[in-house]
């Protein structure tokens, strides 16, 4: 039972990640591509987190809670990152497709 | 008051302590008090770069304010991982200005990370008074929509955790 619970939540990281990467090889400007990985890597990382805690609390002595850190940390860094790319993506004005709808005046 | 001047921030004191504890994944004696050393000595080293207080009116709500981010995370996912996948030139990526309400620094910064972690949109950049987030949207249907759905499920229950400094 525990198996299945594990291989599901691994395979559903997995294929989060997965469609992380393909935005950022698919989507066609700097601004859409900054959605793939940030999005999808926090479900796709965090479900095989999820999956490591559960393994490792079930599989060795005691419980292991590492990964609620490596999640905070994730959660933290990851939208700051994305945030300073994008700032310095607009004052250097990096290309944007045509349709982008821009701000009203 | 010199217990303020001892515990200038109480709420990082306990987050020090708790990090401290998961990082090496015990609850020996030794570790405790290590840990307890670090988390009162660490604030009041760095307590001049942290000018004002962060008051946090219901606790118990901010738990609740993560369990929701995390369930709004899990939908997103979806809803932009069909965007990813679906044909590109239905997308329609766009800026759009939204006017916060908060006036917390932290409440702001948390409500920035917030719409960044959520799929679909990215928090760009805060105006200089502070009045105005900018934000890229991966797909723009209607612009009100937006707005009025991260007012109604992140800024709300944020602007009554965060009082107003």
């Amino acid at each position: 039972m525990l198996e299945w619970i594990l291989a599901i939540l691994i395979l559903i990281g997995a294929f989060f990640t997965l469609v992380g990467s393909i935005g950022l090889y698919k989507l066609s400007d700097f601004y859409m591509r900054l959605h793939g990985p940030t999005k999808a890597s926090t479900l796709g990382v965090g479900a095989i987190l999820i999956a490591s805690a559960i393994h490792f609390s079930f599989k060795t002595e005691g419980v292991s809670l590492h990964e609620i850190l490596v999640t905070l940390f994730l959660f933290i860094t990851a939208p700051v990152s994305a945030h300073l790319m994008a700032k310095a993506a607009i004052h250097i004005k990096v290309k944007q497709v045509e349709r982008t709808r821009q701000l009203e005046k | 008051m010199i217990l303020q001047r001892l515990f200038p921030h109480p709420l990082l004191t306990m987050i020090l302590w708790g990090i401290w504890l998961l990082l090496n994944n015990t609850i020996s004696p030794g570790h405790i008090v290590l840990g307890a050393v670090l988390a009162i000595f660490i604030p009041w080293l760095t307590s001049s770069y942290w000018p004002e207080k962060i008051t946090i009116r219901h606790p118990w709500m901010l738990v609740l304010y993560v369990l929701r981010v995390l369930f709004e995370i899990l939908v997103a996912n979806a809803v932009v991982a069909k965007l990813i996948l679906g044909p590109q030139k239905n997308l329609k990526p766009g800026f759009l200005n939204y006017e916060l309400k908060l006036t917390s620094p932290v409440g702001i910064g948390l409500l920035a990370n917030t719409i960044s972690l959520t799929p679909g949109t990215v928090s760009c950049d805060l105006s200089k008074d502070r009045r105005f987030l900018l934000i890229h949207a991966l797909h723009i249907d209607d612009v009100e929509a937006i707005k009025a759905e991260i007012h109604r499920k992140f800024e709300k229950p944020l602007l009554e955790i965060f009082v107003t400094c």
